[in-house]
């Protein structure tokens, strides 16, 4: 699909930023406010998207050379492997726990097992919608 | 708790992990060095045991596996337990060491082979090592499938996927009906473990359900240890790779059959129809096998038959055994003799088995060929191959000084002393045993001549051969070596294998015979003196060499079996007649029509929903408890509704992508007035990114078509929408309107703050409370974009070779 636009591609590199920004920023914000890692990956595929179809394909593989299938798998891995680090710990699986740190520059910062599932969540999202988007689109 | 034997047993599924990463780093060295050291380590952890079993002290370690199902992975060592491990990690290593020697690593994918090796072999010692009757059937089937993939390693070879296939069908099936009667058994005795139901035994003998468990189960063992007729995908098997044949399909997991019927002795062997069974199939097998086993011509196909043939003599010993319990006590008791004999002759047999498979692949290596009308004359040219194949082949003859001598002699023994037993019409029928005994042993003797001389002997065809044969290295030699010594070795001084191995084993097999601190006494040799045992021997000898140099002459009864009454055409006509019924009663309904999908789907959907809803009168309207509805919500339901009326009348695919659009932002819209910014943001979200799918979905569509346009209205079509549109209405106002619980409002604000630490507990449930959901709604994801993938790439791939 080859689209020659030069408006859309202009905005598109201005707004790309914002969204990816924002679905990160999401993603973090999830465990107190709305977000989490589900609409993160989701704004995430959704920025990565944009781009596809205000460029083409071949740019968007040069600009982010990710196989996003590894993507998909790296999710899925470390989802699995954050419900097996309770195991360890003799809790059953998927058992979460969570702490209060100091961080510099941040202040006091809530840590939470959570999040890194939740980052696996990100990453499936990220991953299987692209992989989708990408094998259907690329299809020529 | 987890324990060390855990480990043990389970640690050559974690090695298999490491496998591949050891292949492709370590091109330089083979595989098999890296695997050597897992068999070799477990065997001699395992020996350990040796002073404790033989002392009749038993292990066991429980873990915990599934607690919420009662499941536990007990670890069970005992003497039956400890024989199977030693056999499956002794002979393991040699295999191992075998196949560094057998695969060359430039040529064979040796990363899979290793790991379908370790595989297996976890779970067999799974298997042998397991009290729980459902870790047992887990471990069971997990050799079913890496016997599967090992047997199809060759996978290009269509018979590799033909044997594979078979053996699959034919254990599984098995497999599925020991299942049953694994969970008919926890019905009678309510537990899983086999030695609690070993202690009440007595409770349950008359239950009504004994005799179809002990079917059940039998049918699982039988196929697993290809007892006739399920005999037939054994010999197909053979396609597998050579040190595959010797380790699975000779040594270990086609006893898997007999380790069951030995530990689930103690709770059944005291019926009349467990003797018959096990005794009755184990001597038809013995002589079916043997029978067969001469008119093959590939060396491993004789193998084959000959395993077969061996395995329905240990099992016939091992139900002639059960005859004992029907005496007090091991005083004058003459048939634990047939058990003691059971469990020495598996030992044997897999040493003598376990050579002969190794020293036919060092012929197949070294010449093309393991046919015996184009080998011969190999004597000279490959000497320690020919001393390997005639000490293995006389054992397996059972001639004297080998170990096979011995066994055969106990075997005899018990078969005779079946005769005169008084009870379940033995004192009638009982006297076939030893009649197709000797008959069976007399072809036995047959085939291991024809072993030996058809390969060694006569003149050498060197036209025939694929290469110039010559002596194998000495690695790939090695294996057999070290088996074929044992073979004198067990031969000469049984004993050191009765004390140490088969008391022990015996008293796992044969529990209620011993009083408190006794045991087993076990002593075997050559010399019982003029016995009608070393008649029937000498009988096999004289009229087996007389039949193997009249070979000729009358291997023309082969031929009057007619093929198409034989088990195998009955196997390939059910597979085949399966297969077209299947795919008859499957194109009747699955047309490939996308619109008759959705009619079954949304037909039953809304039938049997209102079914339910009103045969339990669970509609309700109820209204009390509604917030007001705010002029936003009906601006927005008019918008919804509209939108979704309009889709119908679109007349291309942009603009009912546009009005899908509406619809789909109108309802993120309803998220957003009720305060939902999960929901909201999620759906504007999904929304966005299905639009640009659509998209490029619909660039690789035609347009639609002309008549498409012109649709008519259809009755049928507009009941099916009516009904889903009605169904989905009537459950969601039902829905609102019953409170059956209470709110869970209160719950998990408090519980996701206070357990996981977060405030948004939508989130928290996602991650945390429901965390399991989520990790298989991820996996679904994955499993769809690999999905899409694989078909999206075969079309293009097809597209290239065109």
């Amino acid at each position: 699909m080859k689209l020659n636009d030069i408006v859309i591609q202009t905005t598109t590199k201005f707004v790309l930023f914002i969204i990816l920004a924002f679905s990160i920023f999401i993603f973090f914000n999830g465990h107190h406010h709305p977000g989490g890692g589900f609409i993160g990956g989701l704004m995430t595929s959704a920025a990565i998207t944009l781009l596809l179809l205000a460029f083409d394909f071949e740019t968007v593989k040069r600009i982010l050379p990710i196989d996003f299938k590894i993507l998909t798998a790296s999710g899925m891995l470390i989802a699995t492997l954050t419900g097996m680090g309770g195991l360890v710990f003799g809790g059953p699986f998927l058992s979460h726990t969570f702490g209060y740190v100091h961080l510099p520059f941040f202040g006091e910062v809530e840590l939470a097992t959570a999040l890194l599932f939740d980052l696996g969540v990100y990453f499936v999202v990220v991953g299987s919608a692209l992989t989708i988007i990408e094998m259907i689109g690329g299809d020529q | 708790m987890f324990t060390t034997l855990h480990l043990a047993i389970i640690a050559p599924f974690f090695i298999a992990i490491v496998v591949p990463i050891l292949y492709k780093y370590f091109p330089r060295t083979h595989t098999g060095w890296f695997v050597l050291f897992v068999p070799i380590l477990l065997f001699l952890y395992f020996l350990r045991f040796i002073p404790e079993t033989s002392n009749g002290n038993t292990y066991h370690a429980v873990f915990d596996w599934i607690p919420s199902l009662g499941i536990q992975f007990t670890a069970y060592v005992d003497g039956l337990g400890l024989l199977f491990a030693l056999l499956i990690t002794g002979i393991g290593s040699l295999v191992v060491l075998y196949s560094i020697y057998y695969l060359s690593k430039e040529q064979e994918a040796l990363n899979r082979f290793y790991v379908f090796l370790l595989m297996f072999m976890g779970a067999m010692l799974g298997v042998v090592l397991s009290d729980n009757l459902l870790v047992l059937y887990v471990f069971w089937e997990v050799t079913s499938i890496s016997s599967f993939l090992l047997i199809s390693y060759w996978y290009e070879r269509d018979k590799s996927r033909y044997g594979a296939m078979k053996s699959l069908l034919i254990t599984v099936v098995g497999g599925f009906a020991m299942l049953v009667g694994f969970i008919l058994l926890y019905q009678m005795t309510g537990t899983f473990s086999i030695q609690t139901m070993i202690q009440s035994v007595d409770d349950f003998t008359e239950h009504a359900l004994f005799l179809p468990t002990m079917l059940c189960i039998l049918l699982g063992a039988f196929t697993k240890s290809a007892q006739f007729p399920f005999h037939i995908w054994l010999p197909d098997a053979m396609e597998a790779p050579t040190p595959v044949s010797a380790y699975l399909h000779s040594a270990t997991m086609v006893k898997a059959g007999i380790y069951l019927v030995a530990r689930l002795s103690p709770i059944f062997a005291i019926s009349g129809e467990w003797l018959w069974l096990v005794a009755g199939f184990g001597i038809t097998t013995l002589f079916w096998g043997s029978f067969n086993a001469v008119r093959q011509t590939d060396l491993k196909g004789i193998l084959a038959f000959s395993t077969v043939s061996q395995l329905g003599m240990i099992l016939s010993m091992l139900g002639v055994g059960a005859l004992a319990l029907h005496f007090d006590g091991i005083d004058n008791n003459v048939y634990i003799g047939a058990t003691a004999a059971a469990l020495f002759h598996l030992m044997n047999h897999a040493t003598f088995k376990g050579s002969l498979f190794m020293m036919v692949g060092i012929v197949d290596h070294e010449t093309g060929t393991r046919d015996i009308r184009r080998l011969g004359g190999l004597m000279t040219i490959m000497p320690i191959t020919f001393t390997i194949a005639v000490i293995g082949s006389f054992s397996m003859a059972g001639l004297p000084p080998f170990n096979g001598f011995l066994s055969k002699e106990m075997f005899f023994t018990a078969m005779v002393d079946v005769a005169s037993f008084q009870q379940f019409n033995m004192d009638t029928f009982g006297v076939l045993f030893p009649v197709v005994a000797w008959v069976a042993s007399v072809f036995t003797f047959i085939y291991s001549m024809m072993l030996v001389f058809k390969t060694f002997g006569g003149k050498l065809q060197l036209g025939q051969l694929e290469k110039k044969p010559h002596e194998a290295p000495f690695g790939m030699l090695l294996s057999p070596i070290i088996l074929i010594s044992l073979v004198i070795v067990f031969g000469f001084f049984p004993n050191i294998l009765a004390y140490t191995v088969i008391e022990p084993a015996m008293a796992s097999i044969l529990p209620s015979l011993l009083r408190n601190g006794e045991h087993f006494l076990v002593d075997i040799y050559f010399w019982h003196g003029w016995t009608v045992e070393l008649f029937m021997t000498m009988g096999v000898v004289l009229i087996g060499t007389v039949l193997y140099l009249t070979l000729r002459k009358w291997k023309s009864i082969y031929s009057l079996f007619p093929k198409h009454l034989s088990f195998n055409h009955l196997y390939d006509t059910t597979i085949t007649r399966g297969e077209s019924l299947s795919a008859k009663v499957t194109g009747m309904y699955m047309t490939g029509s996308v619109k008759h999908y959705l009619i079954y789907i949304l037909t039953f959907f809304s039938i049997f929903l209102l079914y339910v809803l009103f045969s339990t009168d669970a509609f309700a309207l109820n209204t009390d408890h509604l917030a007001p509805i705010s002029m936003y919500e009906w601006l927005l339901a008019i918008v919804l509704a509209l939108s979704a009326i309009a889709i119908m009348f679109a007349k291309n695919r942009l603009a009912t992508l546009i009005i899908l659009g509406v619809s789909g932002y109108s309802v993120a819209l309803f998220f957003v007035t009720l305060r939902a910014p999960d929901l909201a943001l999620t759906q504007l979200v999904i929304e966005t990114v299905s639009v640009v799918m659509f998209l490029l979905g619909f660039y690789h569509l035609p347009e639609i078509a002309e008549n498409f346009k012109k649709a008519r209205f259809q009755v049928k079509n507009f009941i099916i929408s009516f009904l889903v549109g009605f169904t989905v209405t009537v459950i969601g106002i039902s829905a609102s309107s019953t409170r059956l619980f209470e709110s869970i409002a209160d719950f998990f604000p408090k519980a996701s703050y206070d357990e996981a630490g977060g405030n948004n507990m939508v989130n928290v449930i996602l991650v945390d409370f429901r965390g399991f959901d989520t990790l298989f709604e991820i996996l679904v994801l994955t499993i769809a974009s690999i999905g899409i993938f694989v078909v999206i790439k075969l079309r293009l791939n097809e597209k290239e070779e065109r």
